[in-house]
């Protein structure tokens, strides 16, 4: 498949961009951030997202979605990222539709339809550490009676304190950091015994730290196998990578674009900035770097489509890659915007505190770079 | 099955069938390749028999026109054939300036005749070109080259030096940039002329490299007689043709980001030892990684660079990035192989290291950021060109 966006993909993605543009600008992110919105999100744009079928995206028609792929989920997740938008598309319509999807089960017809229609809002409760540990799961589901007794703690569960319905993982059986022994549950965050405490983050996007203690859940809350559960983890992590990766391109691409503008209009020693070389290199290696990354992200979402399986390696490239050009895009903008790069007046320095959290979700450069060494094996 | 589905197992093969299988291994080096011309011997047998067979099919230049000795194929069945042949691990069976820069200059801006006489003997590699752009005193600054040449009715004559030029002591044939117009500015007075090495009045003299290897030349020329029917396009248009051959140039330096040759995991492996199935020595790894990780995404832009040529997406500069960033990684790369070997590749004349093979590869990388251009002056073509940054 050519490495470049079909006709419809490029018209999705301008509907996309008008959609995202008119009504969640970076204007509406600060407008929740300074009021100090109780959800950090506008349920009213949600409901405009689902009923451009951006909700279930990738949610097969038969169950009331899209049907489409995610290349197309990445293309609206680049507009979402250049606008900063809060949003609760990663968390429902990539990391919950993926994981319904992908374990089917009696309930995941009627979910997949609610979800679509944008009445169901999902998060994933996965990570216990500060840097992405996938494999390491303390939270413990015992079984007792018809189902589990769930007990931890999980933190940094983007959209934890708005979600309908909580995809927890947990260990049925093994160590710490077995591969085996892993199941994921639906959790009602009503349930007694858990509790949410909202996070607002550096960038002012959701997230959550959530503790179980001695939840009850009954057994038809698993999703998928019970203790086979890794598999889909990391399913569910690769699309979620993907498409946290093309955010990351759109926000830095966004940061990039204004800090060109800002080099043909800024004046110093009676030039424009951009006449100076110092800049100009800085500035054109830094394109380069994004073209690179345009290329490993579209890539690793085609995979996704083609074969999902075989995506691993394409995800991880895509996830580094996004990461380092993101890291790299944001200290320019900022840098060469000078002491106004520093003001919280003008957008750019909120790009980089999104970099910063869209980094560490999922792996950071250093994670996703460990994966390729081990793939290759040394 | 489709046309292309079937022109793909058909191309397989035929190439299972005719690729010898010593042209199945990767080269040793510049000299290990097959670069034609008049006094062209060849390695062995099989480098001969693998050049006839795919000259015969047009495949050397397989997208050429089947009329100038190309295979007629479509870019699809192009991407085909390259990928199948990477996929056998076939060498390429022609290499040459002729192929990748002077052809397609003469494809778009030759006449019928210069088309006629010259791109068949380049697709058969009877014809071995080299390059006379870089003078003492232009180098980046190409434009501002000195060589002249003065009308003298039916040809030009040619006075000049130039340097640089690779392999002119075994090239029959010079694609040559000369100034026409003296007084004109400097890009406005620059013609593209094209003519015999063995002319009268021609000199090379090879300069020693600092991987130990003489694989270029100063070139002089004292009073060469050049027929008038061998200017390309229009007299002191010269400039238009020089950047478009160099648009091409930069594609096939750009694409020695793709490597190639022995996983570097691997040769660290061998070097420092393994500890718990990862190598001993962290950061070695970790930067072993990451260059993974870029070179991975570097020909995944290689290809989509091809994809955006083909739909027509692609910004003409686009060549720029591509060649600053592919000879970068290549460096990088060899940097890397260099730290992964340790001592063994310090070896310059010893039984172990081929000859030194390691650290002469290591040195000649560093020109790649040089040669077609440095890298510093890809920057400014993607800051005024791409970027479109004042002053540019
Ligand atoms: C937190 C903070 C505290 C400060 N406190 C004080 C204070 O107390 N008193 C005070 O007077 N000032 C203060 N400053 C101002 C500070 O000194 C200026 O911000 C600084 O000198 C840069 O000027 P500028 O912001 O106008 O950026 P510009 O000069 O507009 O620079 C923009 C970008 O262009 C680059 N650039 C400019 N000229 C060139 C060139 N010739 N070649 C290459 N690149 C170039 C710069 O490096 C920068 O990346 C403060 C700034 C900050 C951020
Ligand atoms: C192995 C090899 C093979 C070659 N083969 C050929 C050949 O076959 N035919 C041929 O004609 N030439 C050939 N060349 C020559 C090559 O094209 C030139 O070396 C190249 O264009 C650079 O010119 P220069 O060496 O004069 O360096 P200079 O132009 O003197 O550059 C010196 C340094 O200054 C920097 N610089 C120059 N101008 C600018 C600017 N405007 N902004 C910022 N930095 C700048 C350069 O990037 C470089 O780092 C070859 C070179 C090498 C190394």
């Amino acid at each position: 498949m050519a490495l470049v966006l079909t006709e419809e993909q490029s018209m999705l993605r301008d509907s996309a961009r008008g959609l995202v543009a008119d009504r969640a600008p970076i204007a509406h992110l600060r407008k929740l951030r300074d009021s100090r919105d109780d959800e950090g999100f506008s349920r009213e744009v949600w409901k405009e997202f689902a009923s451009m079928g951006f909700a279930g995206i990738i949610v097969p028609e038969d169950n009331g979605g899209s049907g489409l792929g995610h290349v197309e989920a990445g293309v609206v997740m680049e507009e979402i990222g250049r606008n900063l938008t809060p949003s609760p598309f990663l968390s429902t319509a990539i990391l919950g539709a993926t994981a319904l999807k992908r374990a089917g089960g009696a309930r995941a017809g009627d979910l997949l339809a609610r979800l679509s229609a944008g009445d169901l809002l999902l998060a994933l409760a996965l990570d216990e550490r500060p840097k992405h540990t996938p494999k390491h799961i303390e939270t413990k589901a015992t079984r007792s009676g018809n189902g589990f007794t769930l007990s931890g703690a999980k933190t940094f569960v983007v959209d934890g304190h708005v979600a309908d319905l909580l995809i927890v993982t947990a260990r049925t059986a093994g160590g710490d950091d077995d591969k085996d022994g892993v199941t994921l549950l639906l959790v009602d965050p009503k349930a007694k015994g858990v509790s949410i405490e909202r996070t607002i983050m550096v960038d002012a996007h959701n997230a959550a730290r959530i503790t179980f203690e001695n939840v009850a859940v009954d057994s038809d809350a698993v999703l998928g196998e019970i203790d086979a559960g890794a598999p889909l983890v990391e399913t569910i992590l690769d699309a979620g990578r993907a498409c946290v990766a093309s955010e990351l391109l759109g926000l830095s691409e966004e940061a990039f674009e204004r800090t060109v503008a800002y080099l043909k209009e800024r004046k110093q020693f009676g030039k424009l900035i951009g006449e100076f070389q110092g800049l100009q290199h800085r500035a054109s290696h830094l394109y380069c770097e994004l073209e690179i990354t345009r290329a490993a992200v579209l890539k690793a979402l085609q995979m996704l489509d083609a074969d999902a399986d075989k995506a691993r390696a394409y995800v991880a490239v895509a996830k580094a890659r996004a990461c380092s050009s993101a890291d790299l895009a944001v200290r320019e903008a900022v840098q060469m915007h000078g002491g106004n790069g520093m003001t919280d007046a003008i957008d750019i320095g909120l790009f980089m505190k999104r970099a910063r959290v869209a980094q560490e979700l999922f792996g950071d450069a250093r994670f996703h770079a460990n994966r390729i060494a081990k793939i290759r094996g040394y | 099955m489709t046309d292309l589905e079937t022109f793909r197992r058909e191309t397989r093969a035929w190439l299972e069938a005719n690729c010898p299988a010593e042209m199945r291994t990767p080269p040793d080096d510049e000299e290990d390749r097959c670069w034609g011309g008049r006094n062209w011997k060849f390695k062995n047998e099989a480098q001969k028999q693998w050049l006839e067979r795919m000259a015969a099919r047009g495949w050397t230049v397989p997208d050429w026109p089947k009329e100038f000795g190309g295979g007629g194929l479509s870019k699809d069945e192009t991407k085909i054939l390259r990928e199948e042949m990477r996929a056998m691990k076939c060498r390429s069976p022609l290499d040459s300036f002729g192929i990748w820069m002077l052809g397609p200059a003469l494809l778009k801006y030759g006449n019928e005749a210069q088309k006629k006489e010259h791109l068949p003997k380049i697709a058969r590699g009877e014809i071995r070109w080299c390059q006379g752009y870089s003078e003492p005193g232009a180098g980046s600054d190409l434009a501002s080259l000195q060589t002249k040449a003065e009308d003298k009715g039916d040809h030009y004559l040619v006075n000049g030096q130039k340097i640089w030029t690779s392999y002119a002591n075994y090239a029959d044939w010079i694609f040559c940039l000369v100034r026409t117009d003296p007084k004109a500015k400097k890009h406005e007075g620059i013609s593209f002329l094209l003519f015999d090495m063995a002319s009268s009045g021609v000199e090379t003299r090879p300069i020693l490299l600092i991987s130990g290897k003489s694989p270029f030349c100063e070139t002089f020329f004292t009073d060469v007689k050049v027929p008038k029917e061998n200017l390309v396009y229009t007299e002191n248009k010269g400039w238009d043709v020089a950047k478009y051959l160099l648009t091409h140039e930069r594609d096939m330096i750009g694409g020695m980001g793709l490597g190639g040759g022995r996983p570097l995991g691997q040769i660290a492996a061998q070097s420092v030892g393994v500890e718990n199935g990862s190598l001993a020595d962290p950061l070695l790894r970790a930067d072993i990684a990451e260059f993974d990780v870029d070179a991975f995404a570097f020909a995944l832009a290689m290809e989509r660079a091809g994809d955006l040529m083909k739909s027509k997406q692609a910004h003409p500069a686009y060549s720029s990035f591509l060649k600053y960033y592919g000879t970068e990684l290549n460096k990088r790369r060899h940097e890397l192989v260099m730290s992964s070997l340790g001592s063994d590749g310090l070896e310059w004349e010893s039984e172990r290291s081929q000859e030194g093979d390691a650290p002469r590869a290591w040195l000649r990388t560093k020109a790649n950021s040089i040669e077609g251009g440095t890298s510093e002056v890809q920057l400014n073509i993607i800051s005024k060109r791409i970027l479109e940054l004042p002053g540019a």
